[in-house]
C-alpha cells in the first residue's frame, strides 16, 4: 500500500501490439516507473467503448502497482470518438468472440514479454469486458487471476447464440485456468441473479477457485461514476475486493 | 449489459451531424446501453453513413414508450401524406 514517503511515478501512453491473427491493434498502457518486477493486468473495456473511464481504470491499476494494458477491441471498426466507434460495433452485434480472445491473448503476450513483469498477469473487465475476461481466462493459458464485473451473457440461451458468439462462455467453465473474482449487482438483469447462480453452480461443479460478491441495492455498472447506476458504497467495497484478490494471486 | 439486440436497415435521406449535412446510408436500431440517456438500456437509433467513417452519425436514445410513440407518429404522418396524394413514388 502506498505510503506518503514513497516515490511514485507512472508512464501512460498509447501503444500497438499484435492481436487476433497477428493483426496490429492499439492499446492504452500504463505502468509504474521503476525496474519492477510488477504484476500485469489486461484491462478489457466495456460495450460502450474504449473510453475515458477505461483509461482512468488502466491508470488506476498502474497506481496500485500493476503494468496494465487495455487493448482496443474495436480497433477494426475504424477510428473516431469512442462513442461513435462503439455505436458501430453495437449495431454489428458486438465483436466476434474469437477475435476478442485473440486480441486479449496478444495483450497478455505483450505484457509477458516485458522485462519488468513478475510473470503473473490478471485480466479484468466490466460489462461485455467482464464476459470477455471470463472467456479469455477459460480459452487462454497464462492468466493467474480473472475479475468479471457484471459480465452479461456469460450464461446464454441457445436463441442468443450467433455466428460471432457461438458458444456460451459458461460452457467453457471446465477450462477456466485461474482463480476468478466476480462482482454483481442484485438488481442487474444481465446478468440476472439467476444467471449468476448458474455460473456459480458451474464453477462449483468443476471445482474451480472463485469468489463471488453480490451487492444489494446495485444494478448493472455500479462502478461507473458518470452514470445513474453508480453506487458509491458498493463501488468502494468492490474495488477493495479487487485489490485484495489481485494481491493474493499476482503479487506473491 | 449489452443485450446485443440490434438491427440495421438501409435508408435514403440526409442527416445533420457534427460537421453538417451528409448522405444517410444506414439506420442502426438497437435496444442496448445508451451513452447519455440516464437508463441502463434505451432504444437507440443511429443514422449513419459507414463509408464516411464512424463519425458520420446522427444519434438518438429514446425510452421504449417514446420509441413506440415515434413509430405511431411516423406511420400516422405517412398515412396522412399518402391519403393526400403527397407521397412521391420511389425512384
Amino acid at each position: 500500500m502506498y505510503q506518503t514517503h514513497m516515490y511514485e511515478g507512472m508512464l501512460a501512453e498509447t501503444i500497438t501490439h499484435h492481436g487476433y491473427q497477428a493483426e496490429v491493434i492499439n492499446a492504452y498502457f500504463a505502468r509504474p516507473l521503476g525496474a519492477g518486477p510488477f504484476p500485469g493486468m489486461v484491462v478489457i473495456h466495456h460495450m460502450p467503448g474504449w473510453d475515458e473511464w477505461y483509461r482512468e481504470v488502466t491508470r488506476k491499476f498502474a497506481h496500485h502497482g500493476y503494468a496494465a494494458i487495455s487493448p482496443n477491441l474495436y480497433y477494426r471498426a475504424g477510428h473516431g470518438t469512442p462513442e461513435d466507434v462503439a455505436a458501430k460495433v453495437r449495431a454489428a452485434g458486438g465483436v466476434a468472440d474469437d477475435q476478442a480472445v485473440g486480441d486479449i491473448g496478444g495483450a497478455l503476450q505483450y505484457l509477458l514479454s516485458l522485462p519488468y513483469i513478475n510473470g503473473k498477469v490478471g485480466v479484468f473487465g466490466t460489462c461485455s469486458g467482464g464476459r470477455h475476461a471470463f472467456l479469455a481466462a477459460c480459452r487462454l493459458k497464462g492468466f493467474a487471476a480473472a475479475v468479471d464485473c457484471w459480465g452479461g451473457r456469460v450464461v446464454m440461451s441457445k436463441e442468443e447464440l450467433t455466428p460471432m458468439q457461438p458458444v456460451a462462455p459458461v460452457d467453457y467453465t471446465q477450462d477456466l485456468s485461474c482463480p476468478l473474482l466476480g462482482l454483481f449487482g442484485d438488481e442487474d438483469r444481465s446478468p440476472s441473479p439467476e444467471q449468476v447462480n448458474q455460473l456459480e453452480a458451474a464453477l462449483q461443479a468443476h471445482g474451480k477457485v472463485y469468489e463471488f460478491y453480490r451487492y444489494p441495492g446495485a444494478g448493472h455498472g455500479f462502478f461507473y461514476y458518470d452514470r445513474p447506476n453508480y453506487r458509491q458504497e458498493q463501488a468502494v467495497d468492490g474495488w477493495k475486493k479487487i485489490w485484495t484478490f489481485l494481491e493474493k494471486y499476482l503479487k506473491v | 449489459m449489452c443485450t446485443m439486440i440490434a438491427q440495421q436497415i438501409k435508408v435514403a435521406g440526409s442527416g445533420k451531424g457534427k460537421e453538417g449535412w451528409f448522405v444517410l446510408q444506414e439506420a442502426n436500431i438497437s435496444y442496448d446501453h445508451p451513452y447519455d440517456a440516464p437508463w441502463e438500456h434505451a432504444l437507440n437509433i443511429d443514422f449513419t453513413n459507414e463509408a464516411l467513417g464512424p463519425g458520420a452519425r446522427v444519434a438518438v436514445e429514446l425510452s421504449p414508450e417514446s420509441a413506440r410513440l415515434l413509430v405511431e407518429a411516423i406511420q400516422a404522418v405517412l398515412q396522412q401524406a399518402e391519403v393526400g396524394g403527397y407521397l412521391d413514388k420511389p425512384a
